[in-house]
């Protein structure tokens, strides 16, 4: 029984990896077609630094998710202490309609956010689209601040008042640092989805403004080509590379003593 | 500090980039479009009425069905793996758990992409098979509806995974052997025990696959060949070539209506908000 128990797990996990070990196996195959593995080759990665249309479209991407990213960090980080501590009206719609975005198919929020900048006449490019990556990073960035502001002891914040800080020394030596890990793995989950969003990207990027997602999507759809195996091959090294450091930070902050892990 | 400066940003960010974008979907889908492309300020209900046509009905209908089958596969897949990696040691627990958050934090496109690799006429499997002489011909894998499926299972599964793990994990293991005591045999254990208990990471799970399966309209496009139509291939196809913005609107007010419905029913059976969305 233990057998079939650790083959079964064995097997979902397979289901889960090959496809993305045969895209890898065959980004060194000297053959184009990805069917049988003829030789060992880095030919399609010293092709894919020659592909000018694919640097930009990383470059822009890179633009994208960084700029969306501190920006949704900063805003939800402030939205998510403004809303634990104060009361104010309409707090518990706010708090309601933060989940939307993270719920409703993003599909609706892509021509959503198409339609308003159209209606507004805000041409689309890289405005709208780093727009668009923070409207829908906000609510992660906000639940995970939030998941450790609830833990924090709110004492250690009145003392540091009546030890003579003020506001703004209370925030920057007690109150941000506790809260690092949660805005560091907000950041971090914000960055992710920005780097992955294929749909609203889509309706928002206008004609100027390729991303890498968008562009892989073009190469796709015109066909199998094994540069962009090499691509998706060095993709998954960058995210493999953001995710052994998000460990990292976790396995650290759990050595600190800090219950915040996720 | 000002308590209006820290609530501010957070009330702006909902009005203008949440509320105000819906509100205005909601009112495009009460306006008639005109020939170029643009919409013409005069209520109606044709956009509704539209919907009820034989031909959108048939790909809603299609879109659920596709998607009630994805949410399905996935729960057969994810509920034996929960059960037997829950009585593993924890460590076992952490890196297989790992292994399963890494591909999706990966490009969905990318995966998608490896899943053609395989599942192509001249893919992986039917070389395997036909190789092995198990098949002469090969299978029609993709473009069809068995593709789709395979294609949104497979991106989506992680999503199942996460939160039906979290639920069975934390079902105290002396509850089995007590049961187990008491005569019960593996089956009756399950549908006395895991099942109930684990509802709320059931059905969370579920609304995690089941809503982005409709809107996914790229896996529908790549694996299904662009001849297949989802929902979200309609509503892109409105957008983008056929110009009807006010019915593409018509179309995403029904897909957020069935979301509240959706949502309500997992606050109703005991869910909370803030374990959607997967992390």
């Amino acid at each position: 029984m233990k057998k079939i128990k650790n083959i079964y797990i064995f097997l979902v996990l397979l289901f889960l990896y090959l496809p993305i070990l045969v895209l890898v196996f065959f980004s060194f195959n000297t053959s184009k077609l990805n069917i049988i593995f003829s030789g060992f080759t880095f030919k399609w990665y010293k092709e894919l630094f020659m592909n000018i249309d694919l640097l930009e479209a990383f470059r822009n991407t890179l633009i994208v998710s960084i700029t969306s990213t501190i920006i949704s960090t900063v805003i939800g980080t402030i939205s998510a202490i403004g809303l634990k501590k104060f009361d104010f009206k309409g707090k518990k719609i706010i708090n309601e309609i933060l989940y939307i975005p993270i719920v409703i198919p993003e599909i609706v929020l892509g021509i959503a956010l198409l339609s308003i900048f159209t209606l507004t006449k805000i041409e689309l490019g890289f405005f709208t689209l780093i727009l668009s990556h923070i409207s829908f990073s906000i609510p992660f960035v906000i639940i995970s601040v939030k998941g450790i502001l609830e833990s924090i002891n709110p004492n250690l914040e009145l003392s540091c008042a009546d030890l003579g800080a003020n506001s703004w020394q209370t925030f920057f030596y007690i109150t941000l640092p506790m809260l690092m890990p949660g805005i560091k793995s907000g950041a971090m989950l914000a960055f992710t989805l920005s780097l992955d969003d294929v749909i609203i990207s889509y309706f928002t990027a206008g004609p100027h403004s390729n991303t890498l997602p968008l562009k892989i999507y073009s190469m796709i759809k015109g066909g199998i080509s094994p540069d962009v195996n090499a691509l998706t091959t060095l993709m998954l090294l960058v995210t493999c590379f953001i995710l052994f450091i998000s460990t990292y930070i976790q396995i650290k902050n759990m050595k600190t003593g800090s219950d915040t892990y996720e | 500090m000002k308590k209006k400066l820290l609530i501010l940003p957070v009330i702006l960010y909902s009005i203008f980039l949440i509320i105000c974008p819906l509100i205005y979907i909601l009112i495009l889908s009460f306006l008639k479009s005109d020939s170029y492309g643009g919409v013409i300020f005069t209520l109606t209900l044709e956009n509704y009425k539209e919907l009820f046509d034989f031909v959108y009905i048939k790909i809603f209908l299609k879109s659920f069905v596709i998607a009630l089958v994805t949410t399905l596969f996935s729960i057969l897949i994810s509920y034996p793996f929960c059960i037997f990696l829950s009585s593993k040691k924890k460590i076992v627990k952490d890196i297989i758990m790992t292994l399963v958050i890494i591909p999706f934090l990966t490009n969905s496109l990318i995966r998608t992409y490896g899943v053609i690799i395989l599942l192509r006429k001249e893919g992986i499997i039917n070389n395997i098979l036909m190789s092995l002489n198990i098949i002469n011909n090969p299978l029609k894998l993709m473009y069809n509806n068995f593709g789709i499926i395979m294609g949104m299972t497979y991106t989506l599964l992680p999503f199942m995974i996460l939160p039906l793990f979290a639920s069975v994990d934390k079902i105290d293991k002396n509850l089995y052997s007590a049961a187990s005591d008491l005569g019960a045999n593996k089956l009756k254990i399950f549908k006395e025990i895991i099942l109930p208990l684990s509802i709320p990471g059931l059905f969370n799970g579920s609304l995690m696959v089941f809503i982005p399966c409709i809107g996914f309209f790229f896996i529908a496009d790549l694996l299904g060949g662009g001849k297949l139509m989802l929902l979200g291939n309609l509503i892109k196809n409105q957008f983008l070539t056929a110009r009807n913005w006010p019915f593409g609107a018509s179309i995403s007010i029904v897909l957020i209506i069935v979301t509240f419905i959706l949502v309500s029913i997992y606050k109703k059976l005991g869910g909370k908000m803030e374990d959607l969305g997967g992390m």
